[in-house]
């Protein structure tokens, strides 16, 4: 029962954090509403019974990308045209394409699912467990998204190196 | 409502919404955000069809993704940077004349 009641409220409290950050004028403000639905969403993994999720959503999405980003709007605080007018010329475009993608996915969710074979005991979201499938069955993804990772990071020093050079 | 019909809800509502904030604001940052938005929509998801199916597959994806878009911010966050310094301004309309 307590836990339904979460899930409501955890579910609001995402979808009033979204609905915040289109309407908000300050992009710290924006953040700050992003903040509160990452948390929301962290809080709903944890009633899902997948807390090692939870947590890296609140220690990577909460304390590294939006930290990053509070730096990035600290340091580009121009009051400049965006901040005077919110919106683009492309609001009823995108108001249209919202309600269309809201009816198209939402009439397929509406259509429920077919029945799992599997029960969903939670026990393979167990931390240990998780780990142990992560790293034996899905290792090779594992090891490219280290890639990834790392061509990210030679993208990142190439592009202040660009400025440098220019600067 | 069932619970996953519920989560998948709010998945297709945060992600019309995420979409709408690309489409529709103009500050830079808060498109960025709202792409953020976008990733978060689709691990819900993700996390939704995980724990109803029992399997340990979309719980993975997931975690793939958190690194895929610690990646993409770590790259848009300085050109964001290189861009604002070079126009002193955020605004989208003023990018407009980036030609490759």
């Amino acid at each position: 029962m307590i836990e339904t009641l979460l899930l409501y409220f955890f579910a609001g409290a995402t979808l009033l954090g979204a609905a915040l950050m289109l309407v908000l004028r300050h992009p710290m403000r924006v953040a700050m509403a992003l903040i509160a639905t990452m948390l929301s969403l962290a809080g709903i993994y944890a009633l899902l019974g997948m807390h090692a999720i939870a947590v890296f959503q609140v220690l990577i999405y909460v304390g590294a990308v939006m930290v990053f980003m509070v730096y990035a709007i600290m340091l580009l605080d121009v009051r400049d045209g965006s901040f005077a007018r919110r919106y683009s010329g492309w609001l009823v475009p995108g108001i249209v394409a919202f309600l269309l993608l809201v009816a198209t996915i939402g009439f397929g969710v509406s259509q429920g699912f077919p029945a799992w074979s599997a029960a969903a005991d939670g026990a393979v979201f167990g931390l240990s467990q998780f780990s142990i499938t992560f790293l034996t069955e899905y290792w090779l993804h594992f090891e490219l998204v280290s890639v990834l990772l790392v061509a990210a990071i030679v993208g990142a020093l190439a592009v202040i190196q660009v400025n440098r050079r220019r600067g | 409502m069932d619970k996953t019909e519920l989560l998948l809800w709010v998945s297709v509502a945060l992600f019309a919404l995420g979409l709408l904030g690309v489409m529709v604001r103009r500050n830079v940052l808060v498109m960025l955000m709202c792409m953020e938005l976008l990733f978060n929509a689709v691990n819900l998801s993700l996390v939704t069809f995980s724990h109803q199916s029992g399997t340990a597959i979309g719980a993975v994806l997931v975690f793939l993704i958190f690194v895929v878009a610690t990646a993409e911010i770590a790259i848009a966050i300085p050109i964001v940077l290189l861009l604002a310094r070079h126009k002193h301004t955020l605004d989208l309309d003023a990018y407009a004349d980036l030609k490759g």
